[in-house]
Parts: C-alpha cells; structure tokens; sequence
C-alpha cells in the first residue's frame, strides 16, 4: 500500500528525527510524500503521515490487497477515515483472452473463454456457444439434453458462484464463519462439476452444438443429495447473517444506488435487482429454454449491499429449484444424444475413461484407425481446421451471477473467430466503484465492492 | 465458384437481402502467408456479410402491424445509412455524425426507450476501406424488451467518434477499452486514457495488424513456433 500526501505548500523539509526503514521509507515526489507500507510497525507511518495531518492522504490500496477480489487497485482520496474520491485501476490481469481467441478455432475458443469469469465459468462458455450457434443457425437443432445439461450446470455455478461472494463478502467485514462455510459448500458444488465435466473449473464443457459429454452414471443421484444438503445448510447462512445486528450494521446503507444509477451505469444482476426492479435476461429474454422452467426473480427494495446479500441467499434457493426440475427432466433423457447430429459441426471424438484416466475414446479410436478411412479423414478435418462459421456478428446475452454477460461474436466465414468481444457485467458494474463508495468510510469502501462482487478475471479478460 | 450464385443462394435463403461483399478468401484452406499446397490457389471467394434490408423488416405480428424493427426505424428516420437483419437481430448502421443524434433518441424517445447500455465492442475489418474501424453498441430498451445493435465505423486516417459517455455514462470505461485495443479516439470522452494495457504501451493491441506474440517453443528437439505464425487453415 503506498500512502501519499498532496500539499500545496512546499515538502521538502525532513526532520532528523525519523526512523528509516529499508524496506519502508518516504520519499519525496512532486505530487507529495510518499510512504511505503510493506506491513511494518504501523506507528512508524502514523506518525509520519500525523505531522501533514491538515492534509488529504491518497491511499493506494491494491491491486495485491486481499480485501479486492483479486488484483483490483484501488485509488482512494481520504480526508481522515471519509473518502472523497475512489477510482479504480484494472488492467492487472489482463491477458489477452480475446485477441488468443483470434487464432484458435470455434470450438478451442471455449477453452479461452472459459478462463475469463473463472468464479462463473459455464456462463462465460454459455454466452460465446449461443452466439456461434447463432451464428451457425442451428439453434433449433441443439439437442434437448444439451440444453438441460447447460441450465443445471450453470445453475449449480450460480450456487457456487455466490457462495463465494457471500463467503469473501463475509470474510471482509470479519464474518469468517460465513467464509468457511461458504467454502464448504463450494467444495460441494466444485465436486459436482468434476464428476460431470471432469474438472473443477476451465471446463470448456459446453461446445458448439452441445456438451462434450453425457452425464457420467450417478451423477444425478449425487446431484439430488446435493440438493438435499443445501436445504439443509442454506438456511444456516439466513441464520447467521440475516438479522445479526453486527452484519446489518455493515451492510444496511452503504454502497447505496438507485435504479436510475443503475440504468445509467449499465449495471445489472443483484445490484439492478437489488433497486426493487425484476430484470433477470432468463425471464425477459430466455435463452437455453429457461422459459420451461419454473422459477422466481429475487428482488429486494433497499438498493444496498445488504439487498444484494439478501438476493444471492434467496436466488440460490431459485437455483436449486431449477436444478431440481432439470434433474428430474434428466432422467427422462437417459441415452438421448447431447451433440448436434451435424457431423459437419459435432465434435467427432467422444470421451471416455480408460486405464490411465480420461481420454479418446477407444471405440472411436478403434472406428477411425481401423474401420473407416472416411471418418479418420473427417476427425482430422474438423479437429485441425475446425468448421466453418458464416460470416455475420451475433450477441446473445445470459444472466450471469454478476448480471448481464455477453459475447460479441463477430466471423467473417472462418474456421476461427474474426473477433470476440466479451461485454464482462464485472467489468461495467465496477464503474459505479465511486458513486457507490464516496462521501462514506473507507471501511464501507470494501462492503460496496464485495456487493458489486467483482471477479478481476472477467474485468480484464 | 463466382460472386453471383452465392448472391442468389444468400438472397434465397435470407430473403429480399443482398450481400455486402468485405474483402476475399483465395485457396481452399485459406492458407496465408505460405505458398499455396491445396492446388486450388486460383480459387478465389468474396467474403460476403449479410448485406441491408428492405422494408418492411419485420418481425411479422399476427395481427397484421409493422412489426418493432419498423417502429424503431421510424423512430431514426434519417439518421440511418442501412439496416441489416440476420438471424433476428437487428443492426442499424449509423454514420459517425448522426450517432450523438441517433443515440439521444433511441434513450429517450417514448417509443424507443433504449435506456440500458451493454457497451461498445470495437470491430478491426481491415479489408473495409474507409470504414476500417467499427464500434459496436448493444442497446436494451427494457421499457419494451427489445434488443437492438447501433454500428458505426470510420477510416483507419481519420479514427474519430462522437463519446457518447454524456448519454450512457457506462460507456465511459468501453470506450477507454475501444480506444486502447483499436486506436478510436472518442471526442468528447472525459478522460480517454488506455484501461487494460499500461499507459506506456506502444500500439494498440487488438487490431488485426497488430501481432499476437509469442515465443518458439522447443519439444524434443522440434520448435512450435507462436500460434499466429503456424500455418493456418482459416
């Protein structure tokens, strides 16, 4: 954390008597002193910083602060604990997702994109696989199965997605047991996950024309126990959180915007739903077949961070209720395929768990090499040079955990993505960072973000 | 194959529409950079985006009314260079001088209530000559639950665009990223500086002229050289 103080008189008088530390010392810049904090005795920079204590202090905090979801820095101007101004500073972890994008196929471009939200990852998938299928015009061809596999997945990711805001949220204010527990059950939902796609996060599950694999035998067993248990274990969260007078005291109030705030700063999810207004794109524009499902829009009418705790608790229990109707659609859909039956698009192979783990399957192994010339000729084509996309540019949007996610998918006929463009919600709803946190304490500063509930991933891609 | 049974086929398949021919494909594998191996070097194919749509453009009501992509070009009269429809979405193509105008009115039209934002994407095609840069805006209008996309371009020489920060202020961080990936200043933005890459960048990353980087990497004894340098069948 680097602390400096602006002045408009002249800093460059030092007095002999401060400790220098050679880890921790001020220097003098143009802008003010600095000091830089690495965790030392605190004493010595409170007593530096008291001798300018008429002063505004800007305070540094991130991008490595652990109170900043990731690698977020934020730029505070404080005049003692009130902060007057916050900006935020993102571009830390970018790596350039979309451009990598550019140079892989359709289908290796879930695999990028999966990465991105790494907390929601099947909703990044999600998003980029409507759009190609969009764009490819095979929408009404997705099979049946596929889509349910696609709703309970990213619904059980929405569990596990705002567990874990609830869990960091909670761990910021110092409420460490919804932190453990939080991460209890997120261990529940990531088990899940691996038995189903074989891997707890970057799933690249979700492909062009479907999912890249059936449902593993027992999986929905282990689903319905899941969802036995979270009954059980969701109303712990009400218990400890909902009325506890330290959590509302932290909560109720700060990080206050109204719908117009929201509107005009494009942001969506819990903080839109949170002003009372029941906006949620699986309602108003239902993709995947959400509009088979039932289910309600949470809204709470307080537009703060606590609302917005209060909505992802109750959305959870919407989630599980979508999850429950989507296993039981489930398991009448044993054996019915879960790929496109274009074979010009449908990803050839299939997996399969063999002696030494997950890999080719060998009937298909045994199908390419040793039986039909023309399906070896076919596998390679369409795993070397992918499919061809018509050219055109599609935007199909889903509700993320955070609000509004979509992929700008722009081809120009082919086999790879002429430009991605992801329209983050992390990264727009971090904008409202300064309405949300000015004029309030520096501590509700970490309560108004942790309500935004940023994933740094998304915000950079 | 020629331009024209592709115009027909596309004109069939996707109504009155013709095509919008952006740059060309040669060769059957779309090999670039290296000498062509397929035999089929002479082969050479437009690239053929969905091209502008005709009147009435839809979508049909049973009951006989224009349908919501008529109101809200109605809603535009005058401000639009050409509409294309594909795949039920709906784009209208602005030119740079309307686009404030155009933008004022989508918000705040009773009829058109676009009052949400989901940002700008910006769009390198650097085989559209004069129109090199396009930025790409997803319009909402939660009042009637419509979706629409606004695209406006302008040349590699000149990369100006109207901000439009002052009517979506959301746009304020998307147009410090279209700036910082694809060089499009936006006149008028508050404070248009790079968002994602360090200040001190050279260039502007995500235009397509811009290399994608990378090292050869080495494996038993072969290198792989970086993805935009392998030989590509795009």
């Amino acid at each position: 954390m680097d602390v400096s103080t602006s002045s408009t008189r002249a800093t460059g008088s030092t007095d002999g008597t401060e400790t220098t530390d050679a880890y921790a010392g001020t220097s003098e810049t143009t802008s003010g002193r600095v000091y830089t904090v690495t965790g030392q005795d605190w004493d010595t920079l409170v007593e530096g910083v008291g001798e300018h204590a008429d002063e505004r202090i800007v305070v540094n905090m991130g991008p490595q602060h652990p109170s900043t979801h990731g690698v977020l820095r934020l730029i505070l101007e404080l005049e003692g604990e009130t902060v007057t101004e916050a900006r935020c500073g993102i571009g830390y972890l970018h790596t350039g997702i979309e451009k990598n994008m550019e140079f892989r196929t359709w289908t290796q471009g879930v695999t990028f994109c999966t990465r991105m939200d790494y907390l929601s990852p099947f909703y990044n998938e999600a998003t980029y696989v409507l759009g190609v299928e969009r764009l490819l015009d095979i929408e009404d061809d997705i099979p049946e199965k596929a889509q349910v596999m696609r709703v309970l997945l990213m619904e059980l990711n929405r569990i596990s997605s705002h567990l874990v805001a609830i869990a960091t949220g909670g761990m910021e204010i110092g409420a460490l047991t919804v932190m453990t527990v939080g991460f209890r059950e997120r261990e529940l939902v990531l088990d899940l996950f691996e038995l189903i796609t074989g891997l707890r996060m970057n799933h690249a599950f979700f492909r062009p024309g479907g999912v890249a694999q059936d449902l593993p035998a027992g999986a929905l067993d282990e689903i319905r126990d899941f969802v036995k248990l979270m009954k059980k274990r969701l109303p712990e969260y009400a218990d400890l959180c909902n009325a506890n007078p330290i959590f509302k005291a932290r909560l109720e109030g700060v990080g206050y915007l109204d719908l117009a705030g929201c509107l005009s700063l494009g942001l969506s999810g819990p903080v839109l739903r949170s002003t009372g207004y029941a906006w949620d794109l699986r309602k108003t524009q239902p993709y995947c077949g959400y509009e088979d499902y039932e289910f309600d829009v949470q809204t709470w009418d307080t537009s703060d961070s606590y609302g917005r705790f209060r909505i992802r608790l109750n959305e959870m229990w919407e989630s599980l209720r979508i999850v429950e109707q989507a296993v039981d659609r489930l398991a009448g859909l044993e054996g019915a395929p879960v790929m496109v039956a274009d074979k010009k698009i449908a990803w050839p192979s299939q997996l399969a768990i063999g002696s030494d783990g997950m890999g080719n399957s060998l009937d298909h192994i045994k199908h390419i090499m040793g039986e039909s010339m023309e399906a070896l000729i076919h596998h390679f084509k369409l795993v070397t040079e992918g499919f061809r996309v018509p050219p055109g540019q599609a935007y199909v949007p889903v509700e993320s955990p955070r609000g509004e996610l979509g992929a700008h998918v722009v081809s120009d006929g082919g086999t790879r993505p002429f430009r991605v463009h992801f329209r983050d919600p992390s990264f727009t709803n971090l904008q409202a960072t300064s309405v949300m946190s000015e004029g309030g304490m520096v501590a509700d500063v970490i309560v108004a973000i942790a309500s935004i509930d940023p994933v740094m991933g998304g915000v950079d891609r | 194959m020629t331009e024209e049974p592709q115009n027909k086929e596309l004109a069939e398949a996707g109504g009155p529409a013709a095509v919008e021919s952006i740059g060309q494909r040669a060769g059957m594998f779309g090999v670039k950079g290296s000498g062509d191996t397929s035999g089929f070097g002479g082969l050479v194919q437009p690239t053929l985006y969905p091209g502008p749509a005709q009147r009435p453009f839809g979508p049909s009501t049973s009951s006989g009314e224009s349908g919501w992509f008529d109101i809200v070009a109605d809603g535009l009269d005058g401000l639009i260079e050409r509409v294309v429809i594909h795949r039920g979405e709906i784009t209208f193509h602005v030119h740079r001088d309307h686009l404030v105008e155009a933008m004022q009115r989508l918000r705040d039209e009773p009829s058109l209530r676009f009052e949400f934002s989901a940002g700008v994407s910006g769009v390198h095609y650097p085989d559209d000559t004069g129109r090199e840069l396009h930025a790409v805006y997803s319009l909402v209008s939660m009042t009637w639950n419509r979706r629409i996309r606004v695209e406006v371009s302008c040349p590699d020489s000149d990369p100006h665009l109207p901000s439009t920060v002052a009517l979506y202020p959301t746009h304020d961080w998307h147009e410090r990223e279209v700036w910082d990936f694809f060089g499009v200043i936006f006149d008028g933005h508050p404070a248009l500086v790079r968002i994602q890459m360090p200040d001190d960048w050279p260039g502007h990353p995500q235009r397509k002229d811009y290399p994608l980087g990378g090292i050869p990497v080495e494996y038993k004894g072969a290198t792989v050289p970086p993805p935009d340098q392998r030989r590509s069948y795009n």
